[in-house]
């Protein structure tokens, strides 16, 4: 059942509605982490009107589809991240904003920020640039959005089949691990 | 009347509510996009954001007032929309508006509030509890001056019913909001903030409380409150409708009526700034409490 669902040789009439729902209905956590978050206001105002495709702020995680990691992400920081990824409802996607989180890009040699992004969160869109300009987000968006309608954007199921590959991962940067419990 | 046709109109109540309330919902994001010099989404956005939530695959839940707390909402809310008459003299949507009268719709009405609380409390969340007391203090200042108003024209009419008052103005051609004016400009002046609309959005303001009530919920449970929130939204539009406009014997003269209220709430809501909580109360009992002693007076005199 669960493969089955959302596989592409097997895509089902429902699943074609609810990912157009789920396409064109895109509540963005925008996790202003780094530079890249000067680019978010632009992008979801007037001037490049990011509503037109439905993307919309959501103030909490738990409203939220997109997690936004806009730039360079400190290891404190990473911690936050992961537990606001965790805390938002499948199915979530994850965008990478600019080099910083695809190599590191102008950190890669800091002594506390992290290189690669998707060791640590499943990243399903990443935008080039530093900083991508608000074309390029909306573009990164439009790409985000075939992904989710072909059934690809499946960055959430791996996470939960690899969670002790991120998991390990994760416990070798962060040094104090002392998560809460909670549900997610 | 058989079982089977008061369910089959009770749905079919409740579904063009919805439809009505959603697509309402949906221009009004238009139309503040379009006031903001953007394109803005479709009209048809909301029914896609409900569709997404209810079709996300896990809901978190702290506890069952928490699981309860959407449910409350919405059961209010379809309550209402079938206690108040939508078609004065159809035999089909009569639905229950025989037996409630405006005493109960104003008992019910912060029901699906109240019951947000108690499931906001087990969240835990603090912004929630900031979202509920401050929507709790707008509740107490809008329903007063509401209630003032609604009991003037009780008074002037001589009826608590809905139905009689829709009956009263469809007889006699003529809307209450020309037969007793401070009345309607009461309910008028505090219409904004039985919505969360306009200058009174404290509540959710997203800024600053991460959405106030809301936070907490996700998933399938926001897509219940907000479903209920539309169809509580064209409710309360077509109780103000019936009241001083006159009610409507179709369903595109409720739309045109509703929708001209509503176009009021939108506009409010784009050209006037957030208030702080205290601002709001005072602005509630300010002119609003004012226009609803004159009402009385005007009952009192003639």
């Amino acid at each position: 059942m669960n493969r089955a669902f959302n596989d592409r040789e097997s895509q089902k009439i429902l699943d074609i509605i609810k990912n157009f729902a789920r396409k064109n209905s895109l509540f963005i956590l925008a996790y202003g982490t780094g530079c890249g978050a000067i680019e978010i206001p632009p992008t979801i105002t007037s001037r490049y009107d990011a509503e037109r495709f439905g993307i919309r702020g959501a103030a909490t995680p738990r409203q939220a589809d997109v997690l936004l990691i806009t730039g360079y992400l400190s290891v404190k920081t990473l911690k936050r991240v992961i537990r606001a990824y965790e805390q938002m409802q499948d199915p979530k996607y994850v965008m990478g904003f600019g080099s910083c989180t695809i190599n590191g890009g102008m950190y890669w040699d800091s002594y506390n920020t992290i290189k690669q992004l998707d060791k640590y969160i499943p990243v399903d869109v990443y935008i080039n640039g530093c900083m991508p300009r608000p074309e390029a987000v909306i573009a990164g968006f439009v790409k985000l959005q075939q992904l989710i309608q072909q059934g690809k954007a499946l960055g959430w199921k791996h996470y939960k089949e690899n969670l002790e590959w991120y998991r390990q991962n994760q416990q070798k940067v962060i040094k104090n691990w002392r998560m809460p419990d909670y549900n997610w | 009347m058989n079982i089977w046709n008061l369910l089959l109109s009770a749905i079919v109540t409740t579904l063009l509510g919805f439809i009505i309330g959603v697509t309402y919902m949906g221009i009004r994001r238009k139309i503040v996009a379009l006031a903001q010099n953007r394109y803005g989404p479709p009209i048809y956005q909301n029914f896609l954001d409900i569709l997404k939530f209810w079709s996300k695959e896990s809901n978190i839940y702290h506890g069952v007032m928490h699981h309860l707390a959407p449910l409350w909402m919405i059961a209010m809310a379809i309550t209402i929309l079938l206690i108040v008459p939508t078609q004065y003299g159809s035999k089909f949507f009569e639905n229950l508006s025989f037996n409630g009268d405006l005493i109960l719709i104003l008992y019910l009405m912060p029901f699906g509030q109240l019951g947000m609380a108690l499931g906001v409390g087990q969240t835990g969340n603090p912004n929630s509890a900031i979202g509920v007391t401050r929507g709790l203090s707008l509740l107490v200042g809008s329903e007063i001056p509401f209630i003032m108003a609604l009991i003037a024209v009780m008074i002037q009419y001589h009826t608590t019913s809905v139905t009689d008052l829709v009956r009263i103005q469809q007889e006699h051609h003529t809307w209450i909001m020309f037969s007793s004016p401070f009345a309607f400009l009461a309910a008028l002046c505090v219409l904004p903030a039985m919505f969360h609309a306009g200058p009174y959005e404290v509540i959710i303001a997203p800024a600053e409380l991460a959405s106030g009530p809301m936070s907490e919920f996700g998933g399938k449970y926001l897509g219940t409150m907000m479903s209920a929130g539309s169809i509580f939204m064209f409710a309360k539009l077509t109780l103000f409708v019936d009241v001083f406009m006159g009610g409507s014997t179709n369903w595109l003269w409720l739309i045109v009526k509703t929708f001209t209220v509503y176009l009021f709430v939108i506009a409010v809501g784009i050209i006037m700034p957030r208030l702080r909580t205290e601002q709001a109360i005072r602005r509630l009992w300010g002119w609003p409490l004012v226009f609803a002693i004159l009402a009385f007076i005007q009952v009192a005199l003639f």
